[in-house]
């Protein structure tokens, strides 16, 4: 019964690796305020861990730099087998502002296969809770890609290569909208 | 001396109480002047580019697809949320939302795409956009018949036969 009870409280606490590949620490501070009392991240089982073999969760900060790319991947495949990665920041993300200069090579999704990506520079440490209790299956993600489109063409569009003369009268062959 | 120090200590604690915040049930209130994820309005945007121009991180991108079409695209990966775009916008299209909880396991839900129509100028052949609405819609009909001079030709009165651009409105008619 003990055994159940502890699987049931204890199925679902997430030991953290906490990456940094290049970030400004301001990540960093917002994943360590969630650490803190105040944002007590530990109710759901979440505690930080020094090395990647007793992880189960990457946090990435940072872009994938050209000096830290391989020591990344390194502890990402030192990590035992059921393993997330959450990338936290726009860094992580997209690259971030310096997305295209010299010493980034982009994402960290470059490198390592990311299971969540939490945006912000830096992202609130609510954001960076919502995220893990995206994983956790807590609360349901919100975002959804927005797209507006023209529906139909107000204005169809003909070329004059398609039509014939036909008398005094123009007449227009192929009727077909953009 | 450690004993009372550390009697201190637990008064000190006890005094401090419960900080912890409730947040995944409860939401404090968010701060003044917080900047969340820019939300873009396509019926405001003329489709200017400016807020492309602004973006720090590029991330806004303005392609033409056709002469009429310009699709303007947010990817939403590495905004920071500077708030740039929605500061140079001048249609005040963009508005910086109070959005943060944007944590999400596909990166392509954090994007937006806008396709805006613009009317192409008879001279120059580039897209610009009546200032007020009543301007465009006087610029659709807007082109000559000329078959020689003319590459492109467009019908007039052929928007009147497609379903109406906006699904609320219904025109009825005898």
């Amino acid at each position: 019964m003990l055994k159940n009870l502890c699987q049931k409280m204890f199925g679902r606490s997430l030991w953290v690796y906490h990456a940094n590949s290049g970030g400004c620490n301001g990540c960093d501070i917002e994943v360590l305020n969630v650490l803190t009392p105040y944002y007590d991240v530990e109710r759901f089982g979440i505690k930080l861990v020094g090395s990647p073999r007793h992880a189960d969760v990457m946090l990435c900060q940072g872009p994938a730099m050209r000096s830290t790319a391989q020591s990344l991947k390194r502890a990402y495949e030192a990590m035992p087998a059921p393993k997330l990665v959450f990338a936290i920041g726009s860094c992580a993300c997209g690259g971030g502002i310096w997305f295209d200069s010299y010493s980034v090579l982009g994402p960290v999704e470059k490198i390592l296969p990311v299971s969540y990506y939490i945006p912000g520079c830096p992202p609130r440490p609510e954001a960076i809770i919502y995220g893990v209790a995206v994983a956790l299956g807590l609360a349901d993600k919100k975002t959804a890609p927005v797209v507006f489109k023209q529906l139909e063409f107000p204005i169809p569009q003909y070329h004059p290569g398609d039509l014939r003369g036909d008398g005094g009268m123009v007449v227009y062959e192929k009727l077909e909208k953009i | 001396m450690s004993i009372l120090s550390k009697l201190e200590e637990t008064l000190i604690c006890l005094k401090a109480g419960r900080v912890t915040l409730p947040y995944p049930t409860h939401a404090e209130p968010l701060p003044d002047k917080f900047r969340g994820r820019p939300i873009f309005d396509a019926t405001k945007c003329i489709g200017c580019a400016g807020c492309a121009n602004n973006c720090p991180a590029r991330e806004i991108l303005v392609y033409d697809v056709c002469q009429e079409v310009r699709v303007l695209q947010y990817l939403g990966r590495r905004c920071t949320y500077c708030g740039r775009c929605a500061d140079v916008c001048p249609e005040k299209a963009i508005t910086m939302s109070l959005e943060f909880e944007n944590a999400t396991n596909r990166i392509g839900d954090l994007g937006q795409k806008l396709e805006v129509f613009m009317s192409t100028c008879q001279r120059c052949g580039r897209c610009f956009k009546g200032a007020a609405a009543l301007d465009e819609l006087k610029m659709k009909g807007y082109r000559s018949d000329d078959l020689e001079s003319e590459r492109w030709i467009y019908r007039a009165h052929a928007f009147l036969e497609a379903e109406p651009a906006v699904a609320d409105i219904e025109i009825e008619l005898d």
